[in-house]
């Protein structure tokens, strides 16, 4: 299965108007909100002529990447993050934005089997790349069986607010892999790039080394 | 982040025609975008050089080691011959960032990569780094984290990587291939001090590729390791760090490499701690003596004079711990 996306495509919507979910709700004050910032940059004195000329047209490339087993042809200002592309692009938003600058975690992916920050990764760069998301981890699907590690994170509690909890379990599985499990410190340490503001890291490490234990 | 184009290149032919026209080198990108998109870095052109075949670990003539230049954080890391001959390499590359950045990041880039001071990141803050002429706002501003070595009044940043401080202290070389061949610069040289330039970082000339970093042959055994002192036990740069490789034979201490990181506005060798351990016999007292010279020339600054007793024990605690309490 392929998709063809562009820089003017629209994701299409399921939701009336009458009723918008709470997805479509904050994609749309995003929106008005960026418009705005948008506007007060371009009056702005400040504003540089590489950035001036970029209003008109900013380079974009082509690229075929697999996300989660689909292929996609997407044409991206070189500018997009792998982060903003499989959220905003590729209607996958599962995948959160903390820092947006590689310190949290939040946004962890597989590309190519390997953990990396997507926030830090330029969707340009991934021509054939293979990237796993947490919508893809499950082998049943968005409705079937959860992956080992996503069961486990549900009993052992290992998480409150939920917000990094994608990355923390895309980062597990890249820990797992690696084979650095072989005690609960050695997981603290090749977890440390997963910040939960929440505080759950005993639950998370109990998470990890249960599912580790099980392979 | 500004707009840029962006082209990836498959062989060095490429590359250096690319660089020599005013591109920007990418490899792991970690540091870069990131400047870029705090507009600090505003490259008008990315050429991207993971294609290149700068990927291997090999043994080198005189049976040092050759790092490419792309090989990956977590690889080199990884690495048989780099665990087995040189402990202080993988331990200061464990010790670095995240998983995931160190699967991303290389060899190569972490060398290049920029200062964490956070004034540097803050547009609107006087930086000779970023700004050359704007002045220094860590001098009088909050600089718990600067350097108080190699400090100059136009700069206080530290560098920022681990490896480079293992670099530093085994002598490593770095391998450059420019439009006009291939030259070797010897590690002490290739990052430079900040003087009256701080934006003058790297003794590289425009368009020039790291192609591997050279660690030249020591005598066996070595023992060698890497410790780091930071403010949480994980996941956060140096306040002081210390890699040291000892050669001890018959009793005595034949070779000593000692440098320093945290501390200085590059990786930071300790030439006065080698000279007090060569030819002595190792001891409680000996690292003692040897430590205390690790800070000698130190300035300094309003919030971090705790970094000169700080890097004092930290030499001598990992002298003690690669040498031995015998």
């Amino acid at each position: 299965m392929s998709t063809e996306l562009t820089e003017s495509a629209v994701p299409p919507t399921t939701e009336s108007s009458s009723d918008p979910s709470r997805r479509t709700f904050i994609a749309t004050t995003t929106v008005v909100g960026g418009a705005v910032v948008a506007g007060g940059l371009i009056a702005s004195p400040l504003l540089g002529a590489q950035e001036a000329a970029a209003a008109e047209a900013p380079p974009s490339s082509r690229v075929r990447l697999t996300v989660n087993g689909k292929r996609h042809t997407v044409t991206v200002d070189n500018r997009t993050s792998l982060l903003d592309l499989l959220r905003e692009r590729l209607d996958l938003p599962g995948t959160k934005k903390g820092c947006n600058a590689g310190a949290c975690g939040a946004c962890t992916v597989l590309v190519d089997g390997q953990r990396v920050n997507s926030c830090l990764t330029l969707a340009v760069r991934l021509e054939g790349a293979e990237v796993t998301t947490i919508e893809g981890l499950a082998p049943g699907g968005a409705d079937g069986e959860l992956h080992p590690l996503q069961a486990a994170f549900v009993e052992q509690d290992a998480f409150q607010c939920g917000y990094c909890t994608p990355g923390q379990i895309m980062s597990g599985v890249g820990c797992i892999q690696e084979g650095h499990t072989g005690s609960k410190d050695e997981i603290r340490e090749w977890m440390s790039g997963n910040i939960c503001r929440c505080g759950c890291y005993v639950k998370i490490v109990r998470a990890v080394e249960q599912t580790a234990r099980g392979k | 982040m500004y707009p840029f184009s962006f082209t990836k290149v498959s062989d060095t032919r490429e590359a250096l025609n690319a660089g020599r026209h005013g591109g920007r080198y990418i490899a792991g990108g970690t540091t870069l975008v990131d400047l870029m998109r705090e507009t600090v870095e505003r490259p008008e052109t990315l050429v991207d050089i993971t294609g290149l075949p700068l990927r291997e670990v090999t043994v080198a003539e005189r049976g040092g080691l050759r790092i490419g230049a792309l090989v990956r954080m977590a690889e080199a890391a990884a690495h048989p011959k780099v665990r087995t001959l040189y402990p202080v390499i993988s331990q200061a590359l464990e010790l670095s960032a995240s998983a995931q950045l160190r699967n991303m990041a290389t060899i190569g880039g972490n060398i290049m990569q920029r200062t964490r001071c956070t004034y540097f990141r803050d547009l609107t803050a006087a930086c000779n780094k970023r700004e050359p002429g704007s002045g220094c706002a860590a001098r009088e501003g909050v600089n718990r984290t600067h350097a108080i070595l190699g400090t100059s009044d136009a700069c206080v940043a530290t560098h920022p990587s681990d490896v480079a401080v293992a670099f530093a202290a085994l002598e490593a070389s770095v391998h450059l291939l420019g439009p006009d061949g291939e030259r070797t610069v010897p590690f002490a040289d290739f990052l430079l001090r900040p003087g009256s330039t701080p934006n003058r970082e790297q003794a590289l000339r425009q368009g020039e590729l790291i192609t591997a970093v050279e660690i030249p042959a020591l005598p066996r055994p070595l023992k060698s390791g890497y410790l780091k002192v930071r403010d949480r036990q994980s996941y956060e740069f140096a306040l002081t760090s210390a890699a040291v490789a000892l050669h001890v034979r018959g009793g005595v201490i034949r070779e000593a490499k000692v440098a320093a990181g945290g501390v200085g506005t590059v990786p930071w060798k300790l030439p006065g701690v080698e000279q007090h351990l060569l030819g002595e016999r190792p001891s409680q007292s000996l690292w003692a003596e040897a430590a205390k010279q690790a800070a000698d020339g130190a300035r300094p600054l309003d919030h971090n004079r705790f970094k000169v007793e700080l890097l004092q024990r930290t030499v001598e605690r990992q002298l003690r711990i690669v040498g031995g309490t015998k």
